[in-house]
């Protein structure tokens, strides 16, 4: 069983100076699938893959990777695990000091005695992967968003990861962009053989490429399951979420007083 | 209300400051703990050599002569009417290397080097770059903390030593060149008068010291940063206010640890 | 190897801050007249050393020949105890002079060592017989004014 789930998350809650942020999460990804977490900004999503690259300690519950309980590891075990992950940050997060090449290279050299020929080779190879075989020799700001985010993705390949995790990777991107890093989100994934985390709100992207869906509300899902199955989902939730519509569960104003009160339209009222 | 309101904020601010100071020498003794591979690769350190001591290369040069040539000017002023003007090279010497070169070039150092680190670093963690780098299990404090702590220590001795040589040469252009000193009794009562041990290694020592202590606080201040534009910025500006601060009570503590005038 | 102009300027900051550094300590200070020479150590009891303060220099005929490195009190004597290096180039017959003058009217207080004529040299660790203190200004005006009170009587 456990080697058919590469990350298990059970019972995990977590509350930052006793605010309850995930509360009773269980998940689990089987190995070489592609699984989108979703969800509202500010419901929990990015503070999930947090715990399981052992950022966050989890209060309650255990995340397992790869067999291992990540919160019990310590810090030589747990960078020797986060070697095997690869973490997409949601604008990049490229070294602004560096050029492209060298960004794709950064692991290679931190963690490899790897002869700098080979390096070179490699480095070529993750950017042909990305398309973007040609770009080495620029700086992280003078690439486009759309090419920032595929050479990052081509740094968070660099080791061939068993798991890879995206933060966001569709915010702020083009149309174009954005359906050529969901195409190769999917590509990587099969081609690695690896198995993918994507948290996004960005349904109707994840829904073409992803196996299947987590809902997160509020730190607890509320809904899982294939493409399909979110698409016809009867929770109202979901359904606002999916079809993008204005007002439903999450209501489009701010749960505050009334707001002809504070006009005074009533009292106008009165007078006319 | 307003007295326990008060109260309250005070006590906050205490209780922030202590814990600010807790976390900060365990920055340091972090930063020195992990200080192996800015050894090992010793590119990483040359690196950052380039930004903080080659950068700051120009304004310590013209600070230091600028410096000088006041001192000359001043100085002579005041030593003549007490007749011994073949003192310039003394005072001018004495002044800078136990005093205004460690202490004005660190304050330099602290305003072009400390800042740009504060601001770089920052920037890198609000950019996502610390944690990235952390999630590919590559340590930021060794790899991007330690490298540049020992950059700026390496650098703040050789600047300070750049900024009393420019200094002396300054007041030798006033007293000797323009002013008209005898050029022999300004070389050789400097020379007797300053003293290789007790004022130019002590100089040293001061400027050792203000180096370890303004990196500490540059990098300190950009890794403690909120990670928004105004958090950098705030910190680019403690950065400054602090390591000046501690640049002045470093130097009093060490001045009179070194010329208790025994 | 890229970056060698990188490298380059590093070099030059390293090179120019220890250039700044050794001319701190050669043409600024005096290192050059420092450890060129071994020293030996003699010492000279004195009734009163006025502002002598260690490092001040020791001259002989007016060249510095040494530097006086401790001042203390001997409390068997209530005599200052003056320590002092003497370059080993230059050796003093003991029953050399050993005073403590001022240069100029207010300048610094220095140990001017008057040679003698005996034969036999002093050796490291041994001490001026002959000394005589410094001149404390406030005892001479002192004394001039009693003399001049005598003189009026």
């Amino acid at each position: 069983m456990s080697s058919q789930e590469l990350v298990e998350i059970r019972d995990v809650n977590f509350a930052y100076d006793s605010r309850p942020i995930l509360k009773g999460i269980n998940m689990t990804f089987p190995r070489g699938r592609l699984i989108a977490i979703m969800g509202l900004s500010g419901c929990g999503k990015t503070t999930l893959l947090r715990h399981i690259g052992g950022v966050l300690k989890p209060t309650k519950g255990y995340v397992k990777v790869d067999g291992q309980v990540i919160h019990e590891l310590d810090q030589d075990a747990l960078y020797l695990m986060r070697r095997k992950m690869g973490m997409l940050f949601q604008f990049g997060a490229l070294f602004t000091d560096m050029t492209v090449f060298d960004n794709v290279a950064f692991q290679m050299r931190e963690h490899t005695d790897l002869p700098e020929e080979i390096i070179r080779d490699l480095v070529m190879m993750k950017l042909h992967a990305v398309g973007l075989y040609g770009t080495q020799n620029l700086m992280p700001a003078e690439l486009s968003g759309g090419m920032a985010r595929r050479v990052a993705l081509a740094r968070t390949i660099a080791l061939d990861p068993m798991l890879i995790m995206y933060d966001e990777p569709f915010a702020g991107l083009d149309p174009i962009s954005l359906t050529v890093v969901g195409q190769l989100i999917r590509r990587l994934n099969d081609a690695l053989g690896a198995t993918s985390i994507v948290v996004t709100h960005d349904v109707q992207e994840s829904l073409k490429i992803v196996d299947y869906i987590y809902f997160v509300s509020d730190g607890a899902i509320i809904a899982e399951g294939s493409a399909d199955d979110i698409r016809a989902s009867g929770e109202a939730f979901v359904h606002q979420f999916v079809y993008g519509e204005m007002d439903g569960p999450i209501p489009f104003h701010y749960p505050a007083g009334d707001f002809s009160k504070d006009l005074g339209i009533q009292s106008r009222g009165a007078d006319a | 209300m307003a007295i326990t309101r008060s109260l309250r904020g005070i006590g906050a601010r205490v209780v922030g400051g202590v814990w600010r100071i807790g976390f900060g020498t365990r920055f340091f003794l972090m930063t020195l703990f992990y200080s192996g591979l800015s050894f090992r690769r010793f590119r990483l350190t040359v690196r950052e050599l380039f930004f903080t001591g080659v950068m700051s290369l120009i304004i310590i040069l013209v600070a230091g002569l600028f410096v000088g040539i006041v001192l000359g000017m001043q100085g002579y002023e005041t030593l003549k009417r007490y007749g011994s003007e073949s003192a310039l090279g003394t005072l001018v010497a004495l002044s800078l290397v136990r005093e205004l070169g460690p202490v004005l070039a660190a304050l330099l150092f602290a305003s072009r080097a400390g800042s740009a680190m504060t601001a770089e670093i920052g920037l890198m963690k609000a950019t996502e770059q610390i944690s990235a780098m952390e999630m590919m299990a590559v340590n930021p404090i060794a790899r991007v903390v330690a490298p540049r702590f020992w950059a700026g220590v390496i650098s703040m001795p050789l600047l300070a030593a750049m900024f009393s040589a420019m200094g002396v040469f300054g007041g030798y252009m006033v007293g000797v060149v323009m002013i008209g000193v005898d050029e022999g009794s300004f070389w050789s009562q400097m020379q007797s008068a300053v003293d290789f041990q007790h004022d130019i290694l002590n100089g040293v020592i001061k400027s050792v010291v203000f180096g370890v202590a303004v990196t500490v606080i540059s990098l300190f201040e950009g890794f403690d940063a909120p990670p928004t534009a105004e958090g950098v910025s705030g910190a680019t500006t403690r950065t400054v206010v602090q390591s000046s601060l501690a640049i002045l009570l470093l130097d009093v503590i060490l001045t009179a640890f070194m010329f208790r005038g025994e | 190897m890229e970056r060698s102009t990188l490298d380059l300027w590093v070099g030059i900051f390293v090179v120019v801050g220890f250039g700044a550094l050794a001319v701190l300590a050669f043409k600024v200070g005096n290192l050059s007249t420092y450890n060129v020479s071994q020293s030996y150590q003699l010492q000279a009891y004195f009734d009163n050393i006025g502002g002598l303060k260690a490092q001040a220099s020791v001259k002989s005929a007016g060249v510095l020949v040494g530097r006086v490195t401790e001042v203390r009190l001997d409390t068997s004597l209530y005599k200052a105890r003056v320590t002092m290096n003497i370059d080993k180039r230059y050796q003093f017959p003991k029953d050399t002079f050993a005073n403590i003058l001022t240069s100029g009217l207010l300048g610094e207080q220095y140990i001017g060592l008057m040679a003698g004529g005996d034969e036999v040299m002093l050796k490291d660790g041994e001490e001026f017989k002959k000394t005589q203190s410094a001149v404390v200004l406030e005892d001479l005006i002192g004394k001039f004014l009693y003399g001049k009170a005598e003189e009026t009587k």
